[in-house]
């Protein structure tokens, strides 16, 4: 039984691809399109990685990984950020950043070490 | 000898001659063609709406009872003609700068916008017309039975009462079709006038022909006919200078007060230089029209039978000596007199009250206000409409009631006493800046509850409204207060006593109480404009600051305007303001000029209570008015130089101002056109990686391969899709386009764009309403291009419009050389914050997903726009989103610069 990742990504393909990336690797994998209300479907169920992106309809990922960290129960959650818009600035609060597009197995080893890490400090 | 059914063809071939001559020149005046349409002659004879049935048929009948006094009823308005730059000059300046509708609006516009005013003219107009309407219709009713009377052989006329009443119907339908099309009164009815100028020569050419036919034809020439004279009593009406002074007074104030006269004097003035050639023009139309009435009347009472009408001499002298076309000329001449004052008059009338009546009605009723689109613009034509038809049926009323007896001058002198009742405002509004508002209604109430006392109730005579005790003895018995001698005062003419009573107790009542009330600050205002009015500089403005929002005035002034009329109002006065969209500032000037243009259509008043409901506390101060009050000249000329000098510099700054906002926003959105064409091209290309590195996995499960391989080519296509879009924009946006221009009918583009969009949500039912015939027109661009940016307007509609049924209307008009094309849907629209952005690159309001492009669509049909030599632009005020293209029919500078090229 693997660890859950919660994907917070609209474009519908992207979100498919890292899915199955991660579903093979082992993982339970759900994911979400909308920003609006990711923050309630975070606190509904969860998950061990969060793996977000910046550019949402709604609210924007910056906006709910602020919100998320003002939170003490999500305040070490291990957030992988994806940006489109280059790495120029690391967002505040992301345990990992990547740029688009990136190598699927980056994305499987990033997410691997950051629950590792989480596991160990546990 | 006449058949009745003859008689009635002529007059109906008549009315649809002048109903043809009227559209014709109407549909002149649309095609811009005014030319001659609106000549000093023209206006001349629309004038001539003073001589009605009473001066054709009634000033014969005048001077066969009492002599030459009938010379007074012209000789009245000659000597204001004639004096023209007195008072007329200064009245018709007012009337055009102020925009002023009615008679009504002229008194309640210079006291402040005071309804109240508005309305107690109105009332005042209306009861002193019924009258008039009333003499209109008993003498074309008496004409027709001249036909019918003394022929053994002939016919009968087979209701008097039933003649009147179709008349009266027959009028009212004809005013309504011409009078109530257009609403701005400023937009002058041209084709009315047309007909009443028409009309004017038809009477003055019946009137002489019978005149000649009377002098050469029955008698002998002029010594004759002025040896006759000799002998009729005509020559031994003493002369009785007391009456010849009232009647003369009465008649220049007259052609002052007639709302009909004030509605072609001044609403219909197209340039006041007319008023040049009409101070001469009309007194000379009058001399015309009267040269004949004394030997008409002299021949008439020597050849006709003893007790003959001389009312009627005009038909029956022809009649009698058996020349029936002459008959019948000087039966259309009197026909045309009556029926041109009843329609001039009705359009008057029927303007004061609906906009001083009806519509402030409606507001008070509404209490929140005119906000929504088109109903107050039904609502004025509804009630110009209903109107109409009442003041015809009064006028009907009167007729029935009154018996139809009196002589016809009797009648007309009753109406132009009781209009008098207005000079004293009128004249002390022009000329006295202390004059009030309070002044003027107390002096117009008791001149005009006077006149009805002791004029308009006895004018029905003994035991009609009033009771013959009364009239005899006084009310209750008391003397000083008979109707015909009031005070006391007795033995004087009783037209002459109600005339002086009744004008002196109001012009008493305005002065007196005008010195004891103090002008409200809108008063003054409205004073300085009125007395000032030759003075050039800038207008006191009634706003002290803007504040209201001009979508909310945009919407406004299209229910009252039309969409068009507005739009184009406020754009014009955005330019002014070097601003590019449809929304001016609204700077405090901008909304004076907003109320002024209102008011051509609803008057003084209702157009400033309906901006006041937007611009709530915006209204003139005391301090404001300090500026205003300041009556030396230098400090006047001084501010007024200031003030252009400040304008000139606060619109240089509005327009750095806005250069200046560009300029960041364009730095700004350089940062952000890089950073978002990342994102663009990222995404596609993050699912192209990563889905072709799951391809190369070895072990995928064999139904995936063409899944995922579907899905690389699908955002392949994507990114390919965004390349074009971005180097069709940058060579939009350098201009080096190339135009492929060709003719096409604008319908089969349009017809194009709705086939190709209609893969945009095919799902939804989608409803276009369209102006297909209006559609069919030629135009020379690059019609790839156009339909380019219909299918992208369409396709949005398609999109974002969120009604339950959406709907989009596509209407099409063409003015000038150029085409406007507007795409309006019924959804919830464009919040006013992005209207500003949506031309922008990627100025997407929505998501990626249901968006579906990249959000480009809007810029590059901008650009596609400006390289066509056109504009696309947003409509705020319309509900749904609305879009407006405009471009050229034919792009003549394009096709220039290619040739050259």
């Amino acid at each position: 039984m693997g660890k859950n990742v919660l994907l917070i990504e609209d474009e519908p393909h992207i979100a498919e691809a890292i899915r199955y990336v991660l579903t093979r690797d082992g993982w339970q994998v759900a994911s979400h399109g909308d920003g609006g209300d990711a923050i309630e479907v975070i606190r509904r169920s969860p998950p061990d990685v969060l793996v977000l992106d910046v550019m949402l309809p709604g609210r924007s990922g910056h906006e709910i990984l602020a919100d998320l960290r003002r939170d003490p129960a999500f305040s070490d959650l291990p957030v992988l950020v994806l940006s489109a818009r280059g790495l120029q600035h690391m967002p505040e609060g992301a345990t990992r950043v990547m740029a688009k597009p990136f190598a699927n197995a980056e994305v499987v080893s990033a997410v691997r070490a950051m629950a590792d890490a989480r596991g160990r400090l546990e | 000898m006449i058949p009745f059914n003859i008689l009635v063809g002529v007059c109906l071939t008549y009315v649809i001659l002048l109903f043809g001559i009227a559209f014709a020149a109407e549909r002149r005046a649309r095609r811009g063609r005014i030319g001659w349409l609106r000549s000093p002659m023209v206006y001349t004879l629309s004038l001539s709406i003073y001589c009605t049935a009473w001066t054709f048929y009634g000033a014969v009948g005048y001077a066969a009872r009492s002599g030459l006094e009938f010379v007074t009823i012209y000789l009245g308005p000659t000597l204001v003609f004639v004096g023209w730059w007195l008072v007329l000059r200064k009245l018709v300046r007012i009337g055009r700068t102020q925009r002023i509708t009615s008679i009504a609006d002229l008194i309640s516009s210079r006291f402040g916008k005071s309804n109240l005013l508005g309305v107690v003219v109105t009332v005042i107009a209306v009861v002193a017309a019924t009258p008039y309407i009333a003499l209109q219709l008993q003498s074309v009713t008496l004409s027709f039975g001249v036909f019918a009377s003394d022929r053994p052989e002939g016919w009968a006329l087979p209701n008097v009462n039933g003649t009147a009443i179709w008349l009266a119907g027959g009028l009212a339908v004809f005013t309504i079709l011409f009078g109530t099309r257009n609403l701005d009164a400023n937009e002058r009815h041209h084709g009315v006038v047309m007909a009443i100028a028409v009309e004017a020569v038809v009477k003055l050419v019946a009137l002489l022909a019978v005149g000649i036919f009377a002098v050469w034809g029955v008698a002998d020439g002029w010594q004759d006919v002025s040896a006759r004279i000799d002998a009729s009593p005509i020559a031994d009406w003493p002369l009785m200078p007391g009456r010849w002074i009232g009647l003369t007074f009465l008649a220049g104030t007259a052609v002052l007060t007639l709302p009909r006269i004030f509605q072609v004097l001044v609403v219909e003035n197209a340039d006041e230089r007319h008023l040049a050639t009409a101070s001469w023009a009309f007194p000379l139309y009058l001399m015309l029209m009267s040269l004949f009435v004394v030997p008409i009347a002299v021949v008439g009472l020597s050849v006709l039978p003893e007790g003959s009408n001389p009312d009627l001499f005009v038909l029956t002298l022809p009649l009698a000596m058996g020349q029936e076309q002459l008959a019948m000329l000087a039966f259309l001449g009197g026909f045309s007199s009556a029926t041109s004052m009843v329609i001039v008059a009705a359009i008057a009338l029927a303007t004061m009250v609906s906009n001083h009546i009806v519509t402030p009605l409606w507001l008070y009723l509404r209490q929140g206000g005119a906000r929504a689109p088109g109903d107050v613009r039904g609502l004025v034509l509804m009630s110009r409409r209903l109107s109409i038809a009442g003041i015809m049926a009064l006028g009907y009323a009167y007729y029935s009631l009154s018996g139809g007896s009196a002589a016809l001058a009797a009648i007309g002198l009753i109406s132009f006493a009781g209009v008098a009742q207005i000079l004293p405002a009128m004249i002390g509004g022009m000329f006295w800046r202390g004059a009030t508002g309070r002044g003027a209604a107390i002096g117009l109430t008791v001149g005009f509850l006077v006149w009805i006392y002791a004029l308009y109730l006895p004018s029905f005579g003994s035991g009609g409204l009033l009771s013959e005790a009364i009239l005899t003895k006084g009310p209750f018995g008391i003397g000083w207060l008979r109707p015909h001698a009031l005070f006391g005062i007795e033995g004087l003419d009783p037209l002459l006593h109600a005339v002086f009573w009744s004008l002196s107790l109001n012009t008493f009542c305005f002065i007196a109480v005008s010195l004891l009330t103090f002008p409200s600050p809108i008063e003054r205002m409205q004073g300085l404009a009125f007395v000032n009015v030759y003075e050039q500089g800038p207008a006191p403005r009634g706003w002290s600051r803007g504040g209201a929002e001009a979508e909310d005035l945009l919407v406004m002034a299209q229910g009252i305007l039309g969409a068009h009329e507005a739009q184009e109002f406020f754009q014009k006065e955005a330019a002014a303001q070097g601003k590019a969209d449809f929304l001016p500032e609204t700077t405090p000037d901008f909304i004076e000029r907003l109320e002024r243009r209102l008011a051509g259509t609803v008057g003084a008043a209702t157009a400033h209570a309906m901006i006041a409901q937007f611009a709530v506390g915006a209204a003139v101060s005391a301090q404001d008015l300090m500026a205003v009050a300041s009556e030396a000249q230098q400090i006047l000329e001084y501010s007024i130089q200031l003030e252009a000098k400040s304008e000139e510099l606060a619109r240089a700054a509005r327009q750095l101002s806005e250069v200046n906002d560009k300029l960041r926003d364009l730095s700004v959105q350089k940062d952000a056109f890089l950073s978002q064409i990342s994102h663009e091209l990222r995404t596609p290309m993050t699912s192209i990686r990563a889905f072709s590195e799951i391809l190369m996995d070895p072990d995928l499960p064999g139904g995936m391969l063409q899944k995922y391989a579907e899905i690389i080519h699908e955002e392949t296509i994507r990114l390919t899709r965004l390349l074009d879009d971005l180097l069709d924009l940058s060579v939009l946006e350098a201009r080096k386009v190339q135009l492929n221009i060709k003719v096409a009918n604008l319908h089969d583009l349009l017809e194009r764009a709705v086939q190709s969009a209609s893969n945009t949500r095919p799902e939804r039912s989608f409803t276009y309403q369209r102006d297909l015939p209006m559609e069919h027109m030629p135009i020379i661009t690059d019609t790839d291009r156009l339909v380019q940016v219909f299918i992208n307007l369409i396709s949005n509609a398609r999109k974002y419009c969120d009604a339950a049924r959406p709907e989009l209307a596509i209407s099409v008009r063409k003015r000038g050389g150029r085409l406007t094309v507007d795409f309006i849907d019924n959804g919830s629209g464009i919040p006013k914050k992005a209207q500003r952005l949506i031309f922008e690159k990627f100025a997407r309001l929505t998501d990626t997903q249901r968006a579906g492009g990249a959000g480009l669509g809007l810029a590059i049909c901008r650009e596609i726009m400006v390289n066509l030599g056109g504009t696309i632009s947003y409509l705020p005020g319309q509900g749904g989103a609305a879009f407006r293209v405009s471009l050229p029919v034919r792009p003549e500078v394009q096709l220039r610069q290619q040739q050259a090229a």
